[in-house]
Protein backbone atom coordinates (compact mmCIF):
# COMPACT_ATOMS: atom_id res chain seq x y z
CA UNK A 1 0.00 0.00 0.00
CA UNK A 2 1.35 3.40 -0.99
CA UNK A 3 1.96 6.15 1.60
CA UNK A 4 -0.96 8.30 0.43
CA UNK A 5 -3.60 6.51 -1.53
CA UNK A 6 -6.96 7.56 -2.93
CA UNK A 7 -8.79 4.47 -4.08
CA UNK A 8 -11.85 4.21 -6.35
CA UNK A 9 -12.92 7.74 -5.55
CA UNK A 10 -16.40 8.77 -6.65
CA UNK A 11 -17.40 12.39 -6.15
CA UNK A 12 -19.75 14.97 -7.52
CA UNK A 13 -20.54 18.67 -7.18
CA UNK A 14 -24.24 18.59 -6.39
CA UNK A 15 -25.78 16.42 -9.10
CA UNK A 16 -22.88 16.80 -11.54
CA UNK A 17 -20.68 13.70 -11.29
CA UNK A 18 -16.97 14.50 -11.52
CA UNK A 19 -14.97 11.43 -10.44
CA UNK A 20 -15.79 7.86 -11.43
CA UNK A 21 -13.75 5.29 -9.54
CA UNK A 22 -10.59 7.28 -9.84
CA UNK A 23 -7.41 6.16 -8.02
CA UNK A 24 -4.14 7.96 -7.32
CA UNK A 25 -1.23 7.18 -5.02
CA UNK A 26 2.16 8.48 -4.05
CA UNK A 27 5.06 7.13 -2.01
CA UNK A 28 7.42 9.06 0.25
CA UNK A 29 10.33 10.48 -1.70
CA UNK A 30 8.30 10.25 -4.88
CA UNK A 31 6.82 12.87 -7.22
CA UNK A 32 3.51 11.87 -8.77
CA UNK A 33 1.78 14.02 -11.35
CA UNK A 34 -1.85 14.13 -12.36
CA UNK A 35 -2.36 15.37 -15.91
CA UNK A 36 -5.35 15.46 -18.20
CA UNK A 37 -7.62 17.80 -20.15
CA UNK A 38 -9.68 20.56 -18.57
CA UNK A 39 -12.60 19.28 -16.58
CA UNK A 40 -11.04 15.85 -16.08
CA UNK A 41 -11.41 16.19 -12.32
CA UNK A 42 -7.73 16.73 -11.49
CA UNK A 43 -8.32 19.39 -8.87
CA UNK A 44 -11.32 17.51 -7.54
CA UNK A 45 -9.07 14.55 -6.70
CA UNK A 46 -6.99 16.92 -4.58
CA UNK A 47 -10.04 18.27 -2.82
CA UNK A 48 -11.23 14.76 -2.00
CA UNK A 49 -7.80 13.71 -0.71
CA UNK A 50 -7.85 16.78 1.57
CA UNK A 51 -11.40 16.30 2.78
CA UNK A 52 -12.56 19.58 1.28
CA UNK A 53 -15.08 17.60 -0.73
CA UNK A 54 -16.68 14.38 0.48
CA UNK A 55 -16.38 11.34 -1.76
CA UNK A 56 -19.59 9.35 -2.21
CA UNK A 57 -17.52 6.19 -2.23
CA UNK A 58 -13.91 5.11 -2.21
CA UNK A 59 -11.28 5.59 0.46
CA UNK A 60 -8.33 7.79 1.29
CA UNK A 61 -5.52 6.21 3.31
CA UNK A 62 -2.39 7.79 4.75
CA UNK A 63 0.36 5.44 5.89
CA UNK A 64 -2.18 2.59 5.95
CA UNK A 65 -4.71 4.48 8.10
CA UNK A 66 -8.11 5.30 6.66
CA UNK A 67 -8.53 9.10 6.85
CA UNK A 68 -11.66 9.35 4.68
CA UNK A 69 -13.81 10.45 7.60
CA UNK A 70 -11.44 13.08 9.02
CA UNK A 71 -11.92 16.83 8.64
CA UNK A 72 -9.51 18.88 6.57
CA UNK A 73 -7.86 20.28 9.70
CA UNK A 74 -7.26 16.80 11.10
CA UNK A 75 -5.71 15.67 7.82
CA UNK A 76 -3.44 18.74 7.87
CA UNK A 77 -2.50 17.75 11.42
CA UNK A 78 -1.56 14.28 10.19
CA UNK A 79 0.95 15.62 7.69
CA UNK A 80 -0.93 16.61 4.54
CA UNK A 81 -0.19 20.03 3.10
CA UNK A 82 -1.81 21.72 0.15
CA UNK A 83 -0.93 24.62 -2.12
CA UNK A 84 -4.07 25.69 -3.99
CA UNK A 85 -3.76 27.01 -7.52
CA UNK A 86 -5.30 30.41 -6.83
CA UNK A 87 -5.90 32.36 -3.64
CA UNK A 88 -3.02 30.54 -2.03
CA UNK A 89 -1.72 33.35 0.20
CA UNK A 90 -3.23 35.67 2.81
CA UNK A 91 -3.03 38.85 0.72
CA UNK A 92 -3.31 41.49 3.45
CA UNK A 93 -0.81 39.79 5.73
CA UNK A 94 2.97 40.07 5.52
CA UNK A 95 5.14 37.31 4.12
CA UNK A 96 6.26 36.42 7.63
CA UNK A 97 2.70 36.35 8.94
CA UNK A 98 1.75 34.07 6.05
CA UNK A 99 4.43 31.64 7.17
CA UNK A 100 3.35 31.95 10.81
CA UNK A 101 -0.20 31.07 9.81
CA UNK A 102 1.15 28.08 7.90
CA UNK A 103 2.59 26.82 11.19
CA UNK A 104 -0.57 27.67 13.12
CA UNK A 105 -1.25 24.13 14.36
CA UNK A 106 2.27 23.59 15.61
CA UNK A 107 2.79 23.90 19.35
CA UNK A 108 6.60 23.98 19.18
CA UNK A 109 8.91 26.78 18.05
CA UNK A 110 8.35 27.52 14.37
CA UNK A 111 11.13 30.07 13.92
CA UNK A 112 13.56 27.40 12.73
CA UNK A 113 11.17 26.27 10.00
CA UNK A 114 10.67 29.89 8.96
CA UNK A 115 14.48 30.18 8.61
CA UNK A 116 14.49 27.02 6.47
CA UNK A 117 11.87 28.52 4.17
CA UNK A 118 13.97 31.69 3.89
CA UNK A 119 16.99 29.55 2.98
CA UNK A 120 14.97 27.83 0.28
CA UNK A 121 13.53 31.16 -1.00
CA UNK A 122 16.04 33.93 -0.09
CA UNK A 123 13.89 36.60 -1.79
CA UNK A 124 11.18 36.00 0.81
CA UNK A 125 13.59 36.97 3.57
CA UNK A 126 14.14 40.36 1.93
CA UNK A 127 10.40 40.82 1.53
CA UNK A 128 9.35 39.35 4.88
CA UNK A 129 7.73 42.61 6.10
CA UNK A 130 5.84 43.21 2.86
CA UNK A 131 2.23 42.28 2.30
CA UNK A 132 1.76 39.21 0.14
CA UNK A 133 -0.51 41.16 -2.19
CA UNK A 134 2.44 43.38 -3.17
CA UNK A 135 4.59 40.49 -4.43
CA UNK A 136 4.99 39.29 -8.01
CA UNK A 137 3.23 36.12 -9.14
CA UNK A 138 6.34 33.96 -8.80
CA UNK A 139 7.17 35.32 -5.35
CA UNK A 140 3.60 34.81 -4.22
CA UNK A 141 3.87 31.20 -5.39
CA UNK A 142 6.97 30.86 -3.20
CA UNK A 143 5.05 32.27 -0.22
CA UNK A 144 2.27 29.76 -0.90
CA UNK A 145 4.81 26.96 -1.08
CA UNK A 146 6.59 28.16 2.06
CA UNK A 147 3.30 28.45 3.96
CA UNK A 148 2.52 24.82 3.16
CA UNK A 149 6.02 23.75 4.29
CA UNK A 150 5.46 25.24 7.74
CA UNK A 151 3.69 22.20 9.18
CA UNK A 152 6.69 20.05 8.16
CA UNK A 153 4.32 17.87 6.14
CA UNK A 154 5.01 14.35 4.93
CA UNK A 155 2.81 14.83 1.86
CA UNK A 156 2.68 17.93 -0.30
CA UNK A 157 -0.25 18.39 -2.65
CA UNK A 158 0.20 21.04 -5.33
CA UNK A 159 -2.54 22.28 -7.62
CA UNK A 160 -0.96 23.66 -10.82
CA UNK A 161 2.01 25.31 -9.11
CA UNK A 162 3.26 26.79 -12.39
CA UNK A 163 -0.02 28.28 -13.61
CA UNK A 164 0.53 31.81 -14.87
CA UNK A 165 4.26 32.08 -14.21
CA UNK A 166 7.05 32.68 -16.73
CA UNK A 167 9.10 29.72 -18.06
CA UNK A 168 12.11 30.76 -15.96
CA UNK A 169 10.06 30.83 -12.78
CA UNK A 170 8.50 27.53 -13.83
CA UNK A 171 11.92 25.86 -13.94
CA UNK A 172 12.67 27.36 -10.54
CA UNK A 173 9.45 26.01 -9.06
CA UNK A 174 10.04 22.54 -10.52
CA UNK A 175 13.53 22.54 -9.04
CA UNK A 176 12.07 23.52 -5.63
CA UNK A 177 9.59 20.65 -5.94
CA UNK A 178 12.39 18.20 -6.70
CA UNK A 179 14.29 19.48 -3.65
CA UNK A 180 11.27 18.77 -1.50
CA UNK A 181 10.90 15.30 -2.96
CA UNK A 182 14.57 14.55 -2.47
CA UNK A 183 14.16 15.56 1.16
CA UNK A 184 11.84 12.56 1.49
CA UNK A 185 8.42 14.10 1.12
CA UNK A 186 5.67 12.58 -0.96
CA UNK A 187 4.66 15.11 -3.61
CA UNK A 188 1.48 14.87 -5.64
CA UNK A 189 0.78 17.61 -8.13
CA UNK A 190 -1.77 18.51 -10.72
CA UNK A 191 -0.06 20.09 -13.70
CA UNK A 192 -1.17 21.83 -16.87
CA UNK A 193 2.33 21.71 -18.40
CA UNK A 194 2.08 17.95 -18.88
CA UNK A 195 5.27 17.45 -20.90
CA UNK A 196 7.58 19.19 -18.42
CA UNK A 197 5.82 17.69 -15.42
CA UNK A 198 6.01 14.12 -16.68
CA UNK A 199 9.67 14.66 -17.49
CA UNK A 200 10.51 15.08 -13.83
CA UNK A 201 7.78 12.84 -12.39
CA UNK A 202 8.37 9.41 -10.91
CA UNK A 203 4.80 8.47 -11.56
CA UNK A 204 1.98 9.88 -13.66
CA UNK A 205 -1.77 9.58 -13.79
CA UNK A 206 -3.66 10.64 -16.90
CA UNK A 207 -7.26 11.44 -16.01
CA UNK A 208 -10.03 11.82 -18.55
CA UNK A 209 -13.61 12.61 -17.47
CA UNK A 210 -12.91 11.51 -13.92
CA UNK A 211 -11.46 8.11 -14.89
CA UNK A 212 -7.89 6.78 -14.88
CA UNK A 213 -7.02 6.62 -18.58
CA UNK A 214 -3.32 5.85 -18.27
CA UNK A 215 -1.02 5.19 -15.34
CA UNK A 216 2.72 4.63 -15.35
CA UNK A 217 6.10 6.12 -14.65
CA UNK A 218 6.75 9.55 -16.11
CA UNK A 219 8.98 8.09 -18.80
CA UNK A 220 6.49 5.41 -19.79
CA UNK A 221 3.74 7.97 -20.25
CA UNK A 222 5.93 10.32 -22.28
CA UNK A 223 6.95 7.48 -24.53
CA UNK A 224 3.41 6.10 -24.84
CA UNK A 225 2.20 6.91 -28.37
CA UNK A 226 -1.43 7.33 -27.42
CA UNK A 227 -0.66 9.63 -24.50
CA UNK A 228 1.66 11.70 -26.66
CA UNK A 229 -0.90 12.05 -29.41
CA UNK A 230 -3.80 12.92 -27.16
CA UNK A 231 -2.27 14.96 -24.37
CA UNK A 232 1.21 16.07 -25.22
CA UNK A 233 0.57 17.40 -28.72
CA UNK A 234 2.30 14.73 -30.82
CA UNK B 1 -22.45 90.74 25.25
CA UNK B 2 -19.55 92.73 23.84
CA UNK B 3 -19.51 93.86 20.24
CA UNK B 4 -15.84 93.06 19.68
CA UNK B 5 -14.60 89.89 18.04
CA UNK B 6 -13.96 87.29 20.68
CA UNK B 7 -12.17 84.24 19.30
CA UNK B 8 -11.40 82.59 22.64
CA UNK B 9 -15.00 82.56 23.78
CA UNK B 10 -16.11 81.38 20.34
CA UNK B 11 -13.67 78.50 20.60
CA UNK B 12 -14.82 77.65 24.13
CA UNK B 13 -18.40 77.64 22.86
CA UNK B 14 -17.54 75.27 20.02
CA UNK B 15 -15.59 73.01 22.36
CA UNK B 16 -18.49 72.75 24.75
CA UNK B 17 -21.29 72.25 22.24
CA UNK B 18 -19.60 70.65 19.23
CA UNK B 19 -16.12 69.26 19.77
CA UNK B 20 -16.56 67.42 23.08
CA UNK B 21 -20.03 66.02 22.25
CA UNK B 22 -18.88 64.94 18.78
CA UNK B 23 -15.72 63.33 20.14
CA UNK B 24 -17.66 61.26 22.63
CA UNK B 25 -20.53 60.47 20.23
CA UNK B 26 -17.92 59.55 17.59
CA UNK B 27 -16.16 57.26 20.07
CA UNK B 28 -19.42 55.50 20.88
CA UNK B 29 -20.20 55.06 17.18
CA UNK B 30 -16.65 53.86 16.56
CA UNK B 31 -16.97 51.07 19.12
CA UNK B 32 -20.30 49.99 17.60
CA UNK B 33 -18.86 50.26 14.10
CA UNK B 34 -15.87 48.10 15.07
CA UNK B 35 -18.29 45.41 16.27
CA UNK B 36 -20.09 45.55 12.91
CA UNK B 37 -16.74 45.42 11.10
CA UNK B 38 -15.65 42.35 13.06
CA UNK B 39 -18.85 40.48 12.25
CA UNK B 40 -18.61 41.51 8.61
CA UNK B 41 -14.97 40.44 8.28
CA UNK B 42 -15.33 37.06 9.95
CA UNK B 43 -18.95 36.01 9.57
CA UNK B 44 -19.46 37.85 6.28
CA UNK B 45 -22.71 39.60 6.91
CA UNK B 46 -23.81 43.07 7.95
CA UNK B 47 -25.17 42.68 11.44
CA UNK B 48 -28.49 44.53 11.61
CA UNK B 49 -28.88 43.47 15.22
CA UNK B 50 -25.99 45.71 16.34
CA UNK B 51 -28.11 48.60 17.68
CA UNK B 52 -30.46 46.34 19.60
CA UNK B 53 -27.53 44.25 20.86
CA UNK B 54 -26.11 47.45 22.32
CA UNK B 55 -29.46 47.97 24.04
CA UNK B 56 -29.30 44.40 25.36
CA UNK B 57 -25.80 44.90 26.77
CA UNK B 58 -26.83 48.20 28.33
CA UNK B 59 -29.89 46.53 29.82
CA UNK B 60 -27.62 44.00 31.55
CA UNK B 61 -25.48 46.83 32.87
CA UNK B 62 -28.56 48.69 34.16
CA UNK B 63 -29.87 45.58 35.91
CA UNK B 64 -26.53 44.64 37.46
CA UNK B 65 -25.59 48.19 38.49
CA UNK B 66 -29.08 48.63 39.99
CA UNK B 67 -28.42 45.61 42.16
CA UNK B 68 -24.96 46.85 43.07
CA UNK B 69 -26.30 50.27 44.06
CA UNK B 70 -28.98 48.63 46.24
CA UNK B 71 -26.18 46.74 48.01
CA UNK B 72 -24.09 49.88 48.32
CA UNK B 73 -21.28 48.54 46.12
CA UNK B 74 -20.32 51.81 44.49
CA UNK B 75 -17.20 53.85 43.92
CA UNK B 76 -17.27 57.54 44.64
CA UNK B 77 -17.06 59.76 41.62
CA UNK B 78 -17.76 57.23 38.92
CA UNK B 79 -20.99 55.65 37.72
CA UNK B 80 -21.62 52.19 39.13
CA UNK B 81 -22.38 51.10 35.57
CA UNK B 82 -18.64 50.92 34.93
CA UNK B 83 -18.29 48.38 37.76
CA UNK B 84 -21.17 46.37 36.29
CA UNK B 85 -19.58 46.05 32.84
CA UNK B 86 -17.46 42.92 33.52
CA UNK B 87 -20.47 40.93 34.73
CA UNK B 88 -22.65 42.27 31.92
CA UNK B 89 -19.95 41.19 29.47
CA UNK B 90 -20.34 37.61 30.58
CA UNK B 91 -24.10 37.79 30.06
CA UNK B 92 -23.69 39.48 26.68
CA UNK B 93 -21.17 36.88 25.52
CA UNK B 94 -23.54 34.08 26.48
CA UNK B 95 -26.40 35.81 24.67
CA UNK B 96 -24.43 36.37 21.45
CA UNK B 97 -22.95 32.86 21.45
CA UNK B 98 -26.43 31.43 21.99
CA UNK B 99 -27.80 33.46 19.08
CA UNK B 100 -24.91 32.23 16.95
CA UNK B 101 -25.62 28.65 17.94
CA UNK B 102 -29.37 28.99 17.34
CA UNK B 103 -29.38 31.14 14.21
CA UNK B 104 -26.16 31.98 12.37
CA UNK B 105 -24.32 28.66 12.69
CA UNK B 106 -26.96 26.90 10.64
CA UNK B 107 -26.30 29.19 7.66
CA UNK B 108 -22.54 28.68 7.93
CA UNK B 109 -23.01 24.92 7.88
CA UNK B 110 -25.15 24.96 4.75
CA UNK B 111 -22.73 27.50 3.22
CA UNK B 112 -25.48 29.95 2.38
CA UNK B 113 -24.65 33.01 0.29
CA UNK B 114 -23.85 34.72 3.47
CA UNK B 115 -24.26 38.45 3.30
CA UNK B 116 -27.88 38.50 2.21
CA UNK B 117 -28.85 35.44 4.26
CA UNK B 118 -26.96 36.76 7.28
CA UNK B 119 -28.58 40.17 6.94
CA UNK B 120 -32.02 38.63 6.88
CA UNK B 121 -31.25 36.38 9.83
CA UNK B 122 -29.78 39.28 11.78
CA UNK B 123 -32.93 41.34 11.18
CA UNK B 124 -34.79 38.52 12.93
CA UNK B 125 -32.29 38.56 15.78
CA UNK B 126 -32.67 42.35 15.89
CA UNK B 127 -36.43 42.13 16.49
CA UNK B 128 -36.08 39.36 19.06
CA UNK B 129 -33.33 41.23 20.93
CA UNK B 130 -35.24 44.50 20.86
CA UNK B 131 -38.34 42.67 22.07
CA UNK B 132 -36.52 41.09 25.01
CA UNK B 133 -35.12 44.47 26.06
CA UNK B 134 -38.54 46.16 25.92
CA UNK B 135 -40.11 43.23 27.74
CA UNK B 136 -37.64 43.45 30.62
CA UNK B 137 -36.99 47.19 30.94
CA UNK B 138 -39.97 48.70 29.14
CA UNK B 139 -39.86 50.98 26.12
CA UNK B 140 -39.54 54.30 27.93
CA UNK B 141 -36.36 56.28 28.35
CA UNK B 142 -34.41 56.18 31.60
CA UNK B 143 -31.16 57.44 33.09
CA UNK B 144 -28.84 55.15 35.00
CA UNK B 145 -25.70 57.21 35.58
CA UNK B 146 -24.92 57.87 39.23
CA UNK B 147 -21.83 59.41 40.81
CA UNK B 148 -20.32 62.75 39.81
CA UNK B 149 -21.82 64.10 36.58
CA UNK B 150 -18.87 66.34 35.72
CA UNK B 151 -15.11 66.11 35.71
CA UNK B 152 -15.40 69.91 35.73
CA UNK B 153 -18.60 71.91 35.31
CA UNK B 154 -19.30 75.13 33.39
CA UNK B 155 -19.22 77.09 36.63
CA UNK B 156 -15.88 75.61 37.73
CA UNK B 157 -14.42 76.26 34.30
CA UNK B 158 -15.60 79.88 34.28
CA UNK B 159 -14.25 80.48 37.78
CA UNK B 160 -10.92 78.95 36.79
CA UNK B 161 -10.43 80.72 33.46
CA UNK B 162 -12.52 83.87 33.86
CA UNK B 163 -14.06 83.32 30.41
CA UNK B 164 -17.62 84.32 29.71
CA UNK B 165 -18.29 81.07 27.89
CA UNK B 166 -17.83 77.94 29.97
CA UNK B 167 -16.85 74.39 29.03
CA UNK B 168 -18.22 71.41 30.92
CA UNK B 169 -16.46 68.07 30.75
CA UNK B 170 -18.92 65.35 31.64
CA UNK B 171 -17.81 62.18 33.40
CA UNK B 172 -19.52 60.19 30.65
CA UNK B 173 -17.49 62.05 28.00
CA UNK B 174 -14.27 61.43 29.89
CA UNK B 175 -15.10 57.72 30.30
CA UNK B 176 -16.16 57.39 26.68
CA UNK B 177 -13.00 58.88 25.23
CA UNK B 178 -10.69 57.03 27.65
CA UNK B 179 -12.36 53.64 27.24
CA UNK B 180 -12.58 54.02 23.45
CA UNK B 181 -8.84 54.70 23.23
CA UNK B 182 -8.08 51.71 25.47
CA UNK B 183 -10.38 49.35 23.58
CA UNK B 184 -9.14 50.39 20.15
CA UNK B 185 -5.53 49.99 21.29
CA UNK B 186 -6.39 46.57 22.66
CA UNK B 187 -8.12 45.50 19.44
CA UNK B 188 -5.24 46.56 17.22
CA UNK B 189 -2.71 44.91 19.50
CA UNK B 190 -4.81 41.75 19.54
CA UNK B 191 -5.23 41.60 15.76
CA UNK B 192 -1.64 42.51 14.91
CA UNK B 193 0.40 40.77 17.58
CA UNK B 194 -1.36 37.74 19.02
CA UNK B 195 -1.57 34.36 17.36
CA UNK B 196 -5.34 34.23 17.77
CA UNK B 197 -5.74 37.74 16.36
CA UNK B 198 -3.61 36.88 13.36
CA UNK B 199 -5.65 33.74 12.82
CA UNK B 200 -8.76 35.91 12.72
CA UNK B 201 -7.20 38.15 10.10
CA UNK B 202 -6.13 35.10 8.13
CA UNK B 203 -9.65 33.69 8.31
CA UNK B 204 -11.06 37.02 7.13
CA UNK B 205 -8.47 37.27 4.35
CA UNK B 206 -8.79 33.80 2.84
CA UNK B 207 -11.13 31.43 4.65
CA UNK B 208 -10.27 28.32 2.66
CA UNK B 209 -6.54 28.77 3.12
CA UNK B 210 -7.12 29.39 6.85
CA UNK B 211 -8.87 26.01 7.05
CA UNK B 212 -5.96 24.47 5.12
CA UNK B 213 -3.59 25.95 7.71
CA UNK B 214 -5.48 24.18 10.47
CA UNK B 215 -7.22 27.27 11.86
CA UNK B 216 -10.39 26.17 13.64
CA UNK B 217 -13.30 28.14 12.15
CA UNK B 218 -15.57 27.56 15.17
CA UNK B 219 -12.98 29.02 17.49
CA UNK B 220 -12.46 32.05 15.27
CA UNK B 221 -16.21 32.67 15.21
CA UNK B 222 -16.50 32.30 18.99
CA UNK B 223 -13.68 34.73 19.66
CA UNK B 224 -15.26 37.16 17.23
CA UNK B 225 -18.51 37.07 19.21
CA UNK B 226 -16.61 37.61 22.46
CA UNK B 227 -14.96 40.71 20.99
CA UNK B 228 -18.32 41.85 19.65
CA UNK B 229 -19.79 41.41 23.14
CA UNK B 230 -16.99 43.55 24.59
CA UNK B 231 -17.39 46.39 22.10
CA UNK B 232 -21.18 46.23 22.04
CA UNK B 233 -21.66 46.30 25.80
CA UNK B 234 -19.21 49.11 26.36
CA UNK B 235 -20.46 51.17 23.39
CA UNK B 236 -24.06 50.80 24.58
CA UNK B 237 -23.23 51.64 28.20
CA UNK B 238 -21.23 54.72 27.27
CA UNK B 239 -23.95 55.96 24.93
CA UNK B 240 -26.52 55.41 27.66
CA UNK B 241 -24.44 57.22 30.31
CA UNK B 242 -24.08 60.14 27.91
CA UNK B 243 -27.59 60.41 26.49
CA UNK B 244 -29.79 58.16 28.60
CA UNK B 245 -31.17 54.75 27.73
CA UNK B 246 -34.11 54.28 25.37
CA UNK B 247 -34.56 51.09 23.32
CA UNK B 248 -35.83 52.93 20.25
CA UNK B 249 -32.85 55.29 20.30
CA UNK B 250 -30.48 52.33 20.32
CA UNK B 251 -32.37 50.64 17.52
CA UNK B 252 -31.97 53.78 15.39
CA UNK B 253 -28.22 53.92 16.12
CA UNK B 254 -27.89 51.26 13.46
CA UNK B 255 -28.05 53.92 10.75
CA UNK B 256 -25.13 56.11 11.87
CA UNK B 257 -23.16 52.95 12.72
CA UNK B 258 -23.67 51.48 9.25
CA UNK B 259 -22.90 54.85 7.71
CA UNK B 260 -19.61 54.92 9.68
CA UNK B 261 -18.65 51.44 8.56
CA UNK B 262 -19.40 52.10 4.90
CA UNK B 263 -17.87 55.59 4.79
CA UNK B 264 -14.66 54.22 6.27
CA UNK B 265 -14.56 51.15 4.02
CA UNK B 266 -16.37 48.05 5.15
CA UNK B 267 -14.09 45.47 6.72
CA UNK B 268 -11.44 48.05 7.63
CA UNK B 269 -11.12 48.72 11.39
CA UNK B 270 -9.31 52.05 10.88
CA UNK B 271 -11.98 53.02 8.39
CA UNK B 272 -14.72 52.26 10.90
CA UNK B 273 -13.14 54.63 13.42
CA UNK B 274 -12.54 57.40 10.88
CA UNK B 275 -16.06 56.95 9.51
CA UNK B 276 -17.56 57.14 13.00
CA UNK B 277 -15.95 60.50 13.70
CA UNK B 278 -16.90 61.80 10.27
CA UNK B 279 -20.53 60.87 10.86
CA UNK B 280 -20.54 62.22 14.42
CA UNK B 281 -19.01 65.56 13.45
CA UNK B 282 -21.27 65.92 10.41
CA UNK B 283 -24.35 65.23 12.50
CA UNK B 284 -23.44 67.72 15.22
CA UNK B 285 -21.94 70.42 12.98
CA UNK B 286 -24.98 70.42 10.70
CA UNK B 287 -27.57 70.48 13.47
CA UNK B 288 -25.79 73.04 15.69
CA UNK B 289 -27.28 76.54 15.90
CA UNK B 290 -24.42 78.93 15.13
CA UNK B 291 -26.09 82.16 16.28
CA UNK B 292 -24.07 82.65 19.44
CA UNK B 293 -20.86 81.49 17.76
CA UNK B 294 -21.28 84.10 15.03
CA UNK B 295 -22.12 86.78 17.57
CA UNK B 296 -18.74 86.16 19.15
CA UNK B 297 -16.95 86.36 15.82
CA UNK B 298 -18.78 89.03 13.83
CA UNK B 299 -19.03 92.79 14.39
CA UNK B 300 -22.29 94.01 15.86
CA UNK B 301 -23.73 95.15 12.54
CA UNK B 302 -23.50 91.61 11.13
CA UNK B 303 -25.00 89.74 14.10
CA UNK B 304 -27.50 87.17 12.90
CA UNK B 305 -31.10 87.37 14.04
CA UNK B 306 -32.00 83.77 13.21
CA UNK B 307 -30.61 80.62 14.90
CA UNK B 308 -28.31 79.90 11.92
CA UNK B 309 -29.03 76.20 12.21
CA UNK B 310 -28.49 74.34 8.94
CA UNK B 311 -30.72 71.35 9.73
CA UNK B 312 -33.13 70.74 12.60
CA UNK B 313 -31.99 68.14 15.15
CA UNK B 314 -35.04 66.00 14.33
CA UNK B 315 -33.37 65.32 10.96
CA UNK B 316 -30.07 64.12 12.38
CA UNK B 317 -30.59 60.54 11.19
CA UNK B 318 -31.17 61.84 7.67
CA UNK B 319 -27.59 63.11 7.74
CA UNK B 320 -26.26 59.56 8.15
CA UNK B 321 -28.54 58.50 5.36
CA UNK B 322 -27.32 61.21 3.00
CA UNK B 323 -23.68 60.38 3.82
CA UNK B 324 -24.42 56.73 3.14
CA UNK B 325 -26.00 57.46 -0.25
CA UNK B 326 -23.23 59.85 -1.31
CA UNK B 327 -20.49 57.35 -0.41
CA UNK B 328 -22.23 54.45 -2.13
CA UNK B 329 -22.65 56.55 -5.27
CA UNK B 330 -19.21 58.13 -5.41
CA UNK B 331 -16.82 55.76 -3.66
CA UNK B 332 -18.49 52.47 -2.73
CA UNK B 333 -15.26 51.09 -1.27
CA UNK B 334 -15.17 53.87 1.36
CA UNK B 335 -12.27 56.10 2.36
CA UNK B 336 -9.96 53.25 3.30
CA UNK B 337 -10.77 51.01 0.32
CA UNK B 338 -12.71 48.26 2.02
CA UNK B 339 -14.72 45.66 0.23
CA UNK B 340 -17.70 46.45 -1.95
CA UNK B 341 -20.87 44.88 -0.68
CA UNK B 342 -21.97 42.63 -3.48
CA UNK B 343 -24.40 40.29 -1.79
CA UNK B 344 -21.92 37.43 -1.84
Amino acid sequence: MAYLEGKNLVASYGVVPILHECSVEVEKGELAVIVGPNGAGKSTVMRVLLGMLDATSGSVTLDGKDISMLSTQDRIGMGLAFVPQTKNVFPSMTVEENLEMGGFIRKDDISKTIQEVYELFPILYDKRKQLAVQLSGGQRQQVAFGRAMMTKPSVMLLDEPTAGVSPIVMDEIFSNILDVRNAGMAVLMVEQNAQQALNIADKGFVLVSGRNEHTGTGKELINDREVRKKFLGG
Amino acid sequence: MSDSIDIINAFALMTNFVILPALSYGSQLALGALAVTLVYSILRFSNFAQGDSMAFGTMLVILISGYMISKGWTITGFPTAILAIPLALIGMSIYLLTMDRLVYRHYRKIKAKQNIVGITASIGVMFVTGGIVRFILGASAQRFGDGERFIFSVREFKAFTGLEQGIAFKTSQFLTITLAILLVAFLFYFLQKTKTGKAMRAYSDNTELALLSGIDPDKVVQITWLLVALFTTIAGTLYGLDKGFAPQQYHLLLLPIFASVIVGGIGSPIGAIAGAFLVAFSEILLTYAYKKFLIYLLPLSMHPSSLVQLIGTEYKYAISFVILVIVLLIRPTGIFKGKVIDGE
